[in-house]
């Protein structure tokens, strides 16, 4: 899943079946620091809730359309959840290694 | 299934079903040499993973679904490993 910002809504009255109650809204993906990435998206809103100006979570591709209540629709983008906190690890544990890691094929 | 990087933790109260009680976590994906590349996902947590540790994440709807005992299941990230070695020799 990746952030979003809904930046507005998308009213479309004839539309293919099993898409009747769905919420659309334009979204702008955003990067891990909620900066934006790439061009707005339309997505069905799987939540019923989210509105613009509010931070999301979105899953992309076919699993888009499984948040929905009538899973084989048309849909390649869905919001499942409003962000309340983001918490980023900024502390040297975030830099510590906590894996080991061999690489044999870099010369340096 | 690629490598990553705990770096956080992601919260919501409103969110779907399919996500009830289960904890989110920012995973940034890594390079061949351990390095950040900028792709981040969130993904949800299986194995107790917590920032700072470098995880094992499934990008993939079906094997989420299994994972999760999801049907349907809206979820694509999954952290399903937390990587002790790596080690490129070729």
């Amino acid at each position: 899943m990746k952030f979003g910002r809904v930046l507005g809504t998308v009213v479309a009255t004839r539309k293919y079946e099993g898409l009747e109650g769905i919420k659309f809204l334009v979204v702008q993906p955003l990067d891990e620091d909620l900066k934006p990435k790439g061009q707005p998206q339309i997505a069905a809103d799987a939540t019923a809730q989210a509105g613009p100006g509010e931070l999301v979570f979105m899953v992309a591709s076919r699993e888009g359309a499984q948040a929905l209540p009538e899973v084989f629709v048309p849909v390649d983008l869905a919001i499942t959840g409003i962000v309340d906190e983001v918490g980023i690890e900024k502390s040297a544990r975030r830099n510590q290694p906590s894996a080991r890691w061999i690489d044999l094929s870099r010369d340096d | 299934m690629y490598i990553g990087k705990v770096i956080g933790t992601v919260v919501a109260t409103i969110k779907i079903d399919h996500l009830d009680q289960r904890k989110l976590l920012l995973v940034d994906q890594l390079d061949l040499h351990g390095e950040e590349t900028g792709e981040y996902d969130i993904a949800v947590d299986v194995v107790q993973a917590g920032p700072g540790d470098t995880v094992l994440v499934i990008d993939e709807g079906n094997g989420a679904r299994q994972v999760l005992g999801l049907d349907p299941g809206a979820v694509r990230a999954v952290i399903v490993g937390i990587v002790d070695e790596v080690s490129i020799q070729a």
